[in-house]
């Protein structure tokens, strides 16, 4: 309960702000945060709740923005259709991804590879075809109109983000309080257990990676609409799969609040040393990947485990 | 209740079970003994759908279940343990006992409140909501026993449960086990702490170089010369005779 009240407490907070904030730069950081939140909560449902670390998760955010885009260039398609279309087939990549990796019991490293591979492949795919514009890429037509899923400014963007990590933020929640929740660590810990406790692991899993993929593919199709541009290195990049993952690791793994923590934490960051550094080139990286190192080493358990540290001990 | 016909399994040129078959009847204790590597916990592998037998059938409730997946043998109600035990580690112990009741309740706070009671029975009540990381290796056997029980099933497999524990917590885990089947639920447990197999089984079978040699009372069959040969060597029952001295296991 208290995890709920926080969440809505948090979501009602945000909704709030373009009321007092015009600022374009500070809603920009908001909506980028809560990009990278979902992104991460996506992630983290796969890997923290379920133990399968993918290192592609760009596939199923590909699928979701080029679907979307592609629907509306070529078949002029409404954009607001096209989100449910977008996550429909990020679920079907994740689910043929699960099916073929999880049947054949591919774990660890093999797996982080094998979905590095698939995403790999359609970036390559995304480059040759001419359905997603091969190299040149997607251009959304501009309609700035809600009706279309654009918006004058930022706000309204803010509005559908915030829907979709609240989205993000109520599957981990129910996670830590459900059947299939406790099913989905029971198989993170220790396959062989929970097999011998009637759990079935494959299905487990797939639902795991598609519930996730969806979710990724949404943020695809919100990428596509927010920057009106996709192409095959922004789609399928390894970047994504590498954004998606960074957050809940700084912030927690198998955490509800660890993905936002992870890409509040590493958006401030980022802005601070690109402020301070700006003007000598690369310094800015150098640093933000130093203090990367330092978290991940000195914080294995994530800026949340570090708070039910100190909670501990206080209590 | 439980019937295996003629199971084999081998690995590369070794055969690790060849050609055994038992019979458990329902609401009894029965151990599976043998020297180390004779095929004991391979044998529960079949059993219990973990290992595809090369040859054999496996049949649960009169349902034949040879090679059939783990988790769907769990739920027509045959459970195992470990051997090494392989608690969820980043959980508690009730949540780690919750994810065996969740088989059969699919509500949360009904699965947490059963592991609680299943707890009870096992003595880990005290422990509920310490990390399953933090328990010392007799509680975790409980652990590993009460999240087995937890989906309540009507044949429990019991790899090793003692093994390791010191001879005051293995007598106080006797009771727990006798309290199990006392509840109706039928126990198949592999066992190397002799004393216990005599104290709880009422029928034990022997396993040596995958082939069950020998079956019976517990008293028997360790009076069995081949039995004595499985453990001590080639001519160990003869020279036992000879010096006069019963053996003590």
């Amino acid at each position: 309960m208290k995890t709920l009240c926080a969440i809505l407490l948090l979501c009602g907070a945000v909704a709030l702000l373009p009321a007092f904030v015009s600022s374009g730069f500070v809603l920009n950081l908001v909506i980028m945060t809560l990009y990278a939140t979902l992104l991460g909560q996506a992630w983290n449902i796969l890997a923290g709740f379920g133990g399968q670390y993918s290192f592609g998760h760009a596939a199923f955010f590909g699928t979701g923005a080029y679907a979307s885009a592609a629907l509306q260039v070529h078949l002029g398609v409404n954009a607001w259709l096209c989100l449910p279309f977008a996550i429909a087939c990020g679920a079907a990549v994740g689910a043929l991804v699960g099916a073929l990796s999880f049947r054949y019991g591919l774990r660890g490293s093999y797996f982080a590879l094998v979905t590095l591979a698939f995403a790999e492949v359609l970036r390559i795919l995304a480059n040759s075809v001419k359905f997603t514009g091969g190299g040149v890429g997607l251009l959304i037509p501009l309609k700035s109109s809600s009706l279309d899923f654009q918006f004058q400014g930022k706000a309204g963007f803010l509005y559908v983000i915030l829907v979709l990590t609240l989205a993000g933020f109520l599957l981990s929640w129910w996670l830590e309080r459900s059947r299939y929740g406790a099913w989905l660590t029971a198989v993170r810990d220790n396959e062989d257990s929970a097999a011998a406790l009637g759990v079935n692991v494959f299905r487990v899993k797939l639902q795991a990676i598609v519930l996730s993929a969806a979710l990724t593919a949404a943020g695809g199709a919100f990428y596509a609409q927010y920057f009106q541009y996709i192409d095959p290195h922004l789609a399928y990049g390894p970047a994504v799969s590498v954004e998606a993952l960074l957050g809940p690791i700084v912030g927690g793994l198998g955490t509800v609040f660890g993905p936002l923590l992870g890409a509040a934490a590493l958006r401030l960051l980022g802005e601070l040393t690109r402020n301070l550094m700006g003007d000598a080139p690369g310094v800015s990286l150098m640093i933000y990947g130093a203090v990367l190192i330092a978290m991940v080493t000195f914080l294995p358990r994530g800026i949340a485990g570090l708070f039910r540290h100190f909670g501990r001990r206080a209590a | 209740m439980l019937e295996a016909s003629h199971v084999s399994v081998s690995f590369g040129g070794l055969k690790a079970v060849d050609n055994a078959s038992l019979a458990i009847r329902a609401e009894s204790i029965a151990s599976l003994i043998g020297p180390n590597g004779a095929g004991k916990s391979t044998l529960f592998g079949i059993l219990s759908g973990f290992l595809k037998p090369d040859a054999g059938s496996v049949r649960f409730l009169g349902q034949d279940v040879t090679g059939l997946a783990p988790y769907r043998i769990c739920r027509l109600g045959m459970t195992r343990t470990f051997q090494i035990v392989q608690p969820f580690a980043g959980q508690t112990v009730r949540e780690n006992i919750a994810v065996g009741s969740h088989l059969r309740r699919p509500r949360r706070r009904a699965a947490l409140a059963h592991a609680e009671s299943v707890a009870r029975r096992v003595g880990l009540a005290g422990q509920l909501d310490q990390p399953a990381l933090e328990l010392t290796l007799a509680a975790r056997k409980r652990l590993e026993l009460a999240r087995a029980l937890a989906t309540e099933p009507k044949l429990l497999l019991l790899d090793e449960v003692l093994a390791g524990l010191n001879p005051q917590e293995v007598s106080e885990m006797s009771p727990v086990i006798r309290a199990i089947r006392d509840g109706g639920v039928t126990v198949l447990m592999i066992e190397h702490v002799m004393q216990a197999v005599m104290d709880l089984s009422e029928y034990t079978w022997v396993l040596n170089n995958g082939q069950l040699i020998a079956e019976g009372k517990p008293a028997d069959v360790t009076r069995d010369p081949r039995v004595i040969e499985a453990y001590l060597g080639h001519g160990a029952a003869e020279r036992l005779r000879t010096a006069g001295g019963r053996p003590h296991a």
